[in-house]
């Protein structure tokens, strides 16, 4: 699916430039998508760095199990086929509340190292695993608490109470999480069938 | 309530810098070695999502210049009238997978041409605040493995990202109207 909707957004947005007579917009946002990607992995090399360490450290002092430990019943329905005590369901714990909490900065990392994690359990490790597909369903879809940057901006154009959107953004997030939860699973029936 | 949730994620990192090694230590790690052991695989984690990120992105950079994404708004706003969503934040609802940086400029400007709490302003600071950059997320976190088969995941994503669509706009009339 990713190789259709990427060739048809490069092929509709080329012939559409054509059609308004504005082609050569096309290399010029070609690059600068280009440049915008380096500048994003080059930032996270700090972050990634700093969190790596301290989730070692986490998982050397049996934090990280711990934290598996206490959310095992929930884990062990969302991740079958994750073994019980897995780091990578201590990465997934982590990263989950990290976007709960609405921190941005360490969620990202904590994500990437749970993808490392079940990596080590993927067959194929070109291939996005069930437990993979249902992490990120999960993470994309994760209930938010507090919107931060958006609040921001409320406050800047002068909002009564920039924060009474919190309410209906929790109940959006949890709405879609719950969805997310459901489609997942009736996806991965389908498509393991399809193997 | 919301002072609660504002004072935990002020905290939330201190106090994990904090326990995290004092634990370790108390559990005789030696601190300082490990950490740098497990930060040594920083550096390529990060630049292994290089190539993935330059193909999505390049993608969506020309989608926006070319006026595609215009296209685009027009050909769903009759799926997207049907569920409820006013016209003025169709281009954010379908901006949103794909640019967190562009969505963001969509909502300040509604927010900003309607005022933050009439109702056009209220849905789509709930909209920015309840999705996520699903394309992005994807391609950063299946790049930082190597993973270049997603499967059903892309639609598992645009499935979440439709069904938080709906809700916003649901809930948002439910709770200011």
């Amino acid at each position: 699916m990713v190789n259709i909707v990427w060739l048809v957004m490069v092929v509709f947005s080329i012939l559409v430039a054509a059609a308004n007579g504005n082609i050569e917009i096309i290399t010029k946002a070609a690059l600068e998508g280009a440049n915008d990607a380096v500048k994003i992995s080059l930032s996270l090399i700090a972050i990634i760095t700093f969190w790596l360490g301290i989730m070692k450290l986490a998982e050397a002092a049996g934090l990280v199990r711990a934290l598996a430990w206490l959310v095992r019943p929930l884990m062990r329905f969302l991740f079958p086929s994750v073994p019980r005590d897995h780091p990578a369901m201590g990465a997934i714990v982590m990263n989950l509340s990290a976007n709960i909490l609405g921190l941005g900065n360490a969620a990202t990392p904590m994500g990437l190292i749970a993808m490392r994690e079940l990596q080590t359990l993927n067959r194929n490790s070109d291939t996005a695993s069930e437990a993979m597909c249902t992490f990120l369903g999960l993470n994309t879809s994760c209930i938010t608490l507090i919107p931060t940057t958006i609040i921001g901006i409320r406050l800047l154009y002068g909002s009564a109470d920039p924060t009474e959107i919190v309410g209906p953004t929790i109940m959006a997030t949890a709405t879609s999480m719950f969805v997310a939860i459901m489609v997942d699973r009736l996806l991965r029936l389908i498509y393991s069938g399809r193997r | 309530m919301f002072a609660v949730i504002a004072e935990l994620s002020r905290w939330a990192i201190p106090v994990i810098l904090l326990i995290v090694p004092v634990v370790a230590m108390l559990r005789g790690v030696k601190v300082y070695e490990t950490f740098v052991e497990g930060a040594e695989a920083g550096f390529a984690t990060a630049i292994k999502t290089i190539p993935y990120l330059v193909a999505m992105l390049v993608a969506i950079s020309i989608f926006r210049a070319s006026g595609a994404m215009e296209v685009l708004v027009v050909v769903l706003s009759p799926v997207l009238n049907y569920i409820g969503l006013p016209a003025e934040v169709l281009p954010h609802a379908v901006m949103r997978p794909l640019s967190g940086g562009a969505a963001l400029g969509i909502a300040s400007d509604v927010v900003k041409t309607y005022g933050p709490d009439s109702f056009l302003g209220r849905l789509v600071s709930t909209m920015q605040g309840s999705c996520d950059t699903t394309f992005y997320i994807l391609t950063l976190y299946f790049g930082s493995v190597g993973i270049r088969k997603y499967r059903y995941s892309v639609l598992l994503g645009l499935v979440a990202d439709f069904t938080t669509l709906i809700a916003s706009v649901i809930i948002v009339r439910m709770v200011f109207q």
